[in-house]
């Protein structure tokens, strides 16, 4: 092995990571092994090396020992690279002359045999002191940041979003897949704790994004495709036809009342199909933006052409255009937020409950629409049998907490049954009993709430629902639904007939979540909602540069939480945005000229069609601006004439090389 | 073989999926055999055919290469360069004499920390059963082999391509 360019001066840091590293790695050892490694000037262990204390050592070292290269080992790169790399450049070396050894995340909290892990922590250092002395001194490249922002999604997070950004003066898009913005929110009757309505203090928020001018809304649209990269987004948004100019309509719903369908004959869908509404319709009487459209899948005449059309004779202002086609809009944008919300689970999954079997047995979301004043009843509970019910038993965790469902708590259901039960109390008069595993309440006001309903006499029954049956075995139990339970605190098995059951469903990520993960290159946690950057520190980035979440996409969330959640996406993109340029990782690649034979090869790799053909040359150029820096064509370049910066062959090869040299 | 033979692998892992798996798997807590050396790349796609040849050459015992699953990657179709790089390599590798589970090509996305446990774990057993690879030791002796070889046959026709390549490998390993 070569004995290292002599100019080299490597400084060596160590970190104990309070015990964390330094449990399982000897770290007094690895600094004493590095201190006889080629080039390395000083080695050192240290508690914390990402303290101010362990970040000026670097500083004093460069300055003292004249070090040109920095090698720490500490945690991941993802974690702390920019850290070190900032502490090296303040004592005025080129960042990139500084490399990050990952030995707590890949070796401390991995590994239990100090010794092997010791060992393998020796040959990482080895391999990364190895790479270093080929680092070069590169520059960041600027890259001007669009001061736009696309929101995905029209629930209250994206509202908070949207209006948050709005009101600094900042453009917005906020497009929506269904006819109007509010989401599930907008279905709810009350709130938890508080009980305030949850029309009275989402409605205006609505309002307000209709009718802000930094506001675009795009509502039963969705986004088609993404291209670019942070900064400069290029999205294509479908905003579906509802043969009804929305500029014209002003919601005045007079075609609604005139349709060839007197009565509403079809499933309505905001109403959770408990209620019906014509082919031409609002989904709900608050719907923003406030205008009708017709769903051709039920109107007359898009059946049957034969339909004497009483809408368009109805309409003052002609806003009706049955030629209507989809329109395809296109934006350009410095930043995303992804607020696609949740999806409730589907309790004919677990078949146990009954659900779609016993007419009784409803949905969480389907009460909340019985319970509201503007929902199918009135605000009425009536069955789908046309009675009161009389008792009422609300079943927690339907979906979640379960190995063959969902494993995960779905954080709201305890808190809604609890409000559920009041309501029903309230509204029916109805004995209600909550059954649950544990309840959880933590949150401000919310232990006090539940303390509130044990003192309104709504019974709690600690266990998990067997079954619920109509199997009567009582005179009491006969036209009953019974709940079989096992009451785990009264310690037998009981039998509690009710009139009606409540499925407290959990929370689980869209259907389509994996499309939607696609399209903005961003990943999904195991459970299938998408993943932030990092669960303490970086809850609203993702691993894509100027993407954002915001609310239950990213994990069930309350409303509290959406809402804080979507003011930090918010302020994310406009710390991007407002400053009006990004840095870029130099890892980019490019050609030696002098090398390059022409073969082509590498122009169709690229996926960002970065690589061109100079004819004139008769060599490859590479587009800096455009290259992303992944390496395929550095890896197929037969003359080896590409390079990347940061992972040139030269530096991965010693890597290798020094890696395995302890044979 | 030694009796305690530890096997050494190289791993190449794409840095937005299987290297993220591998901080999961740390910040999870879970534990795995420690005979496996990361190196970080930005993308699978980045996997020069040249870094698996070059790393068992110099000793390594297994390799293992982890991206993200299809259609999941950060470059949008890095692994696929990198699957079809494997496939082709993976020939090579079998005139070679190199077994199949010494060279693996894993998909791992950033959530899968028990996968980065599990393939690590599995790919240490296998190897361990296969015993050492010792890739230069074969050079060495294919080497001794051509000179003597060219010893019995004096004047006889040039070594060829393949010949002078392994003097080639084993004069910088030396």
């Amino acid at each position: 092995m070569e004995n290292g360019d002599s100019k080299v001066r490597i400084g060596f840091y160590v970190c104990h990571c309070g015990t964390n590293i330094a449990h399982t790695v000897d770290v007094a050892s690895v600094a004493k092994y590095a201190a006889g490694l080629p080039g390395v000037v000083v080695a050192r262990d240290y508690k914390y090396m990402c303290s101010d204390p362990g970040q000026d050592l670097i500083g004093e070292d460069i300055r003292e020992h004249g070090l040109n290269r920095i090698v720490v080992a500490a945690c991941s790169p993802c974690l702390h690279e920019a850290t070190f790399r900032t502490a090296t450049a303040r004592a005025g070396l080129n960042p990139f002359f500084c490399h990050l050894v990952n030995i707590r995340e890949h070796a401390s909290w991995v590994h239990t045999d100090r010794a092997a892990a010791t060992e393998k922590v020796q040959d990482l250092v080895r391999a990364a002191c190895g790479r270093v002395r080929h680092h070069k001194a590169l520059e960041r490249k600027r890259v001007t940041v669009r001061p736009e922002v696309l929101i995905v999604g029209g629930g209250i997070a994206g509202i908070q979003a949207a209006l948050t950004i709005a009101e600094s003066g900042k453009k917005v898009y906020l497009v929506e897949r269904e006819p109007t913005i509010g989401g599930h929110m907008a279905m709810f009757d009350k709130t938890f704790p508080t009980l305030d309505c949850a029309a009275c203090i989402l409605t205006p928020k609505m309002s307000q994004v209709k009718a802000h001018p930094n506001i675009t809304l795009w509502t039963y649209s969705e986004v088609m495709g993404v291209e670019g990269f942070v900064g400069n987004f290029k999205v294509k948004v479908r905003r579906k036809p509802r043969y009804v100019n929305e500029e014209v309509c002003v919601g005045c719903m007079e075609c609604i009342e005139a349709c060839m369908y007197k009565q509403p004959k079809f499933d309505d869908e905001f109403n959770q199909r408990l209620g019906k509404r014509k082919p031409v319709y609002i989904p709900f009487p608050q719907a923003t933006p406030k205008v009708v459209l017709i769903d051709p899948e039920t109107c007359l005449h898009f059946k049957t052409g034969k339909c004497k059309q009483p809408c368009i004779a109805s309409c003052s202002r002609n806003a009706f255009d049955f030629n209507a086609e989809e329109k395809i809009e296109d934006v350009e944008v410095g930043a995303i937020i992804v607020a696609t919300g949740f999806k409730p689970f589907d309790p004919a999954r677990s078949p146990k409950y009954g659900y779609g079997h016993f007419p009784n047995v409803y949905t969480s979301l389907e009460v909340e629409r019985l319970v509201n004043a503007s929902g199918p009843t009135g605000g009425e509970i009536v069955m789908r049998d046309g009675r009161k019910p009389k008792s009422v038993g609300i079943v927690h965790c339907v979906g979640s907490r379960n190995l063959q469902t969902n494993r995960w708590c779905s954080k709201v259901c305890c808190m809604y049954s609890l409000k559920l039960a009041h309501l029903i109390k309230e509204h029916a008069g109805a004995e209600v009993y909550n059954f649950y595993i544990d309840m959880r309440t933590p949150g401000k006001g919310y232990e006090e709430f539940y303390n509130q309903l044990l003192e309104e006499g709504v019974h709690f029954v600690r266990g998990k629902v067997a079954e619920v049956t109509d199997w009567a075995m009582t005179p009491e139990e006969e036209g009953k639904l019974v709940m079989r339970v096992e009451d785990t605190l009264a310690g037998f098995v009981r039998r509690i007939p009710v009139d009606m059951v409540v499925l407290s469903v959990g929370l689980e990520p869209r259907e389509d979540s994996q499309e939607v993960r696609r399209m903005f290159n961003i990943s999904c946690s195991s459970e299938g909602f998408f993943l932030e950057r990092h669960p303490k520190l970086a809850p609203v980035d993702t691993a894509t540069d100027g993407v954002y979440l915001a609310g239950a996409c990213q994990g069930p969330k309350d409303i509290p939480d959406s809402v804080a959640q979507a003011g930090a996406a918010a302020a994310q993109a406009m710390a991007l945005i407002d400053k009006g340029y990004i840095e870029m990782e130099p890892n980019t690649a490019f050609i030696e000229e002098k090398e390059c034979s022409g073969c082509k090869s590498c122009i169709p790799l690229c996926p960002y069609t970065a690589i061109s053909f100079n004819e004139a040359t008769v060599k490859a150029v590479i587009n800096e601006a455009l290259c992303k820096g992944c390496g395929t064509c550095v890896a197929a370049c037969p003359s080896g004439s590409i390079k990347q910066n940061l992972f040139e062959d030269v530096e991965i090869f010693s890597e290798i090389e020094e890696v395995l040299a302890n044979a | 073989m030694p009796e305690t033979f530890e096997p050494r692998i190289v791993a190449f892992f794409c840095n937005w999926c299987t290297y993220t798996a591998a901080d999961l798997a740390g910040v999870s807590r879970m534990r795995y055999a420690p005979n496996v050396r990361i190196i970080r790349l930005m993308c699978s796609g980045r996997v020069d055919p040249q870094f698996i040849l070059e790393a068992f050459a110099r000793g390594a015992d297994g390799v293992l290469i982890g991206g993200c699953h299809p259609n999941d990657c950060h470059y949008i179709e890095g692994n696929y360069k990198c699957l079809r790089r494997f496939r082709l390599l993976r020939r090579m590798l079998d005139d070679m004499g190199v077994e199949e589970k010494r060279c693996r090509l894993e998909w791992i996305s950033a959530s899968e920390g028990d996968k980065v446990k599990k393939v690590i774990n599995e790919m240490v057993e296998q190897v361990r059963a296969l015993g050492p690879l010792d890739l230069p030791g074969r050079f060495r002796d294919w080497d001794k082999e051509v000179a003597a070889l060219e010893h019995a046959a004096p004047g006889a026709s040039e070594p060829c391509d393949a010949h002078a390549h392994a003097h080639k490998e084993e004069a910088t390993h030396a």
